[in-house]
């Protein structure tokens, strides 16, 4: 994986604290065990994802909805399995 | 925000500090409704509403501010509905009413709908209306900023607050004529708890370091049964379904307590039935720390049909298949009724008197409208009524202050950086992780939902100990920028003067009351319910500076209406 602003990894870090526990939940394992591996494009796809309202983030993580953009539904499938 | 938006909207230079974008704060969880008794749907009135409230509380709520609060509710709704808040309709087009949990008609005769709400995301419907609002308004937002102490000059007035910009651990001083705290509860000082990671109760810590008292903290409403380890809420539906609970032993336990009712006793003798077997050695995994839920006696169709919600929480935060094995469940902590002292204009008040400046709303406050017990949609009606009634006693303030800021007091300014300074040399410390789980242990153990006395006397030794820990925190990255370990050191600074007020005020507390349920308050006919008045029908304060306990009386005196009496509170 090539480098990413590891200051921009920080703040998606704390933009990963969320108004609703089970979103703090989720993605506190999601940093735990998968988010390191991920390729830069990847953590593109889940920045974008963190600008969702938390209703809709637990509402696709949850699997009631889906995020139309492939690879944001990419990042959504590992957060479904976390 | 909604303090925020009366006081931008009134042309004052307004700034919102906060640690995440405004509309991720937890008031987006929030999805019941706020009650309001505007009447769409069958006859109410805010007396009944009144009523209600001060039932709920167990006479311990002041009957001044719920009055204001009920009086205002029907003009703050409205009021929020002209903001843009999609609330749910009824064919002619006024607000669709639900009823909810112990709002009733005519003084508790029969449930009433009053609750107000935007299908199941009322909280989110209401911070997106108001921070739309705000914007508009030209509200000037901090976000990601953390405030970390309160300044007030010689005489006690509020100057404004010390904040730590996350991007750059920049620490600046917001001087301030006026100063509002709407920082939230904080739930996370609980092992179990429905609360968000930002929940740290930053506000209560803030005031309780500057020599402000906490009032009530012994009051903190639970839900029997969340995921155990994780806290997210297994519907007591799970139970109507015919879920049994489940010892160690694997034993039907609520066979013992509730002979008739078993699995589907109130939620208070569940709780305290869960609770006693935990604390008689009978709990379940390796610290034998939960009971079970047991489901897989249901037929899957029935489980996949009609709890599929339930299934996804449990395979997803407990990591069991309900239809294979049963759900590790405790007690759960969900809303503080306690808070900074305030009267229903929104003034804090230390002494009978209001501390010049300073202004709170919110969980944080304590006005006293939830008194011993909340109601279900009491809380973002507390939001709406007392953000807009102290943003207009800021602006009356401010309105009679000179043009210019007073001289700045820098005393607590340097205690505050001294305090990070500590934090970023400290060595041979404690990891802040290490401190937090014990804080959350002894008090999820000591202090949960029913409550013993030789517990509570241990718990007040032990979180006094664990206050050491937190005293000696250290962490490895000393980095500037977004530095989420020095940001959870300073949260868990908070935390923990909040688990002392709590611990320390419930243990002097001999009565049940409310929430507050104790094993050793004896049920007699002068204590119903364990509920001492005599000697007990009184405020708790306490102050930081030698864990000190002081009391108030109860406002049993409305603003306009009789007083409500007296009487054993049961539905």
């Amino acid at each position: 994986m090539t480098a990413y602003d590891p200051i921009e990894l920080k703040r998606i870090r704390w933009r990963s604290r969320r108004g609703l526990l089970e979103l703090d939940l989720v993605l506190e394992r999601f940093f735990a065990q998968r988010f390191d591996a991920l390729s830069p494009a990847e953590i593109d796809a889940y920045k974008r994802i963190l600008d969702l309202p938390d209703t809709d983030f637990l509402d696709v993580v949850n699997g009631k909805a889906d995020l139309d953009d492939p690879e944001e539904a990419a990042i959504i499938e590992i957060l479904r399995a976390v | 925000m909604r303090a925020a938006l009366q006081l931008s909207e009134a042309g004052l230079k307004t700034a919102v500090l906060s640690k995440v974008f405004p509309t991720r704060s937890h008031t987006v969880a929030a999805q019941g409704g706020v009650s309001a008794s505007l009447g769409n749907s069958e006859e109410d009135h805010w007396h009944w509403h009144m009523y209600d409230t001060v039932k709920g509380s167990d006479w311990l709520g002041d009957q001044d501010a719920i009055e204001f609060m009920c009086r205002e509710a029907p003009k703050v709704v409205t009021e929020l509905e002209h903001f843009g808040m999609p609330f749910d309709r009824n064919a002619d087009g006024t607000i669709y009413q639900r009823p909810f949990g112990g709002h009733m008609s005519n003084f508790g005769e029969k449930p009433v709908r009053r609750a107000c709400a935007a299908a199941d995301r009322t909280g989110h419907a209401m911070l997106h209306a108001l921070y739309q609002r705000n914007v508009r308004a030209n509200t000037h937002f901090f976000v990601e900023w953390m405030a970390l102490d309160l300044i007030r000059d010689a005489d006690g007035n509020v100057q404004g607050v010390i904040a730590m910009e996350m991007e750059t651990s920049e620490i600046v001083v917001f001087q301030a004529k006026a100063t509002l705290f709407a920082t939230g509860g904080a739930g996370r000082i609980y092992a179990s708890s429905t609360n968000a990671f930002i929940n740290t109760g930053d506000g209560l810590g803030m005031a309780a370091r500057a020599g402000i008292p906490l009032e009530d903290m012994e009051f903190w409403q639970f839900h029997p049964t969340g995921v155990a380890g994780a806290g997210v809420l297994i519907t007591e539906g799970v139970r109507g379904e015919g879920g049994i609970l489940r010892n160690s032993a694997g034993e039907r336990f609520m066979e013992r307590y509730a002979p008739n009712a078993k699995d589907l006793a109130s939620r208070d003798v569940v709780s305290r039935a869960m609770v006693t077997e935990i604390n008689e050695g009978r709990g379940c995994g390796p610290n034998k720390d939960h009971v079970l839920l047991d489901i897989t006696h249901l037929d899957p169709e029935v489980i996949m049909s009609k709890l599929p919600g339930i299934r996804e929480i449990s395979i997803k935060f407990a990591g069991v298949d309900p239809i294979k094995a049963p759900i590790p469940v405790v007690p759960t902590c969900h809303y503080q009724m306690g808070g900074i002292p305030t009267n229903y204009h929104g003034e804090v008040v230390v002494g009978g008197k209001p501390v010049t400046g300073f202004y709170a709303a919110g969980e944080c406050a304590c006005a006293s409208v939830h008194g011993a017990n909340r109601l279900g949609t009491n809380s973002l009606l507390d939001l709406l009524v007392f953000g807009k009634s102290s943003a207009n006693s800021m602006i009356d303030f401010i309105k009679q202050q000179p043009l210019e800021l007073p001289e700045l007091a820098t005393s607590d300014v340097e205690r505050s950086v001294a305090r990070v300074e500590r934090l970023n040399k400290q060595t041979n410390g404690v990891a802040v992780n290490d401190a937090r789980s014990a804080m959350q242990r002894t008090m999820q153990a000591h202090c949960g939902v029913f409550r013993f006395k030789d517990m509570l006397a241990q718990g007040v030794e032990k979180i006094l100990e664990v206050e050491k820990m937190v005293q000696q925190t250290e962490i490895s990255d000393k980095s500037s920028v977004f530095n989420m370990a020095r940001i959870e050191a300073l949260e868990l600074e908070n935390l923990i003067e909040v688990a002392k007020a709590t611990m320390i005020s419930a243990n002097a507390r001999t009565e049940s009351r409310g929430a507050h349920v104790r094993d050793d308050a004896p049920d007699t006919a002068e204590t119903p319910n364990g509920r001492d008045d005599a000697n007990w029908l009184k405020h708790t304060l306490w102050s930081r500076d030698g864990n000190r306990l002081e009391y108030k009386p109860v406002n049993m005196q409305p603003l306009t209406v009789d007083t409500i009496a007296l009487k054993t509170r049961s539905y």
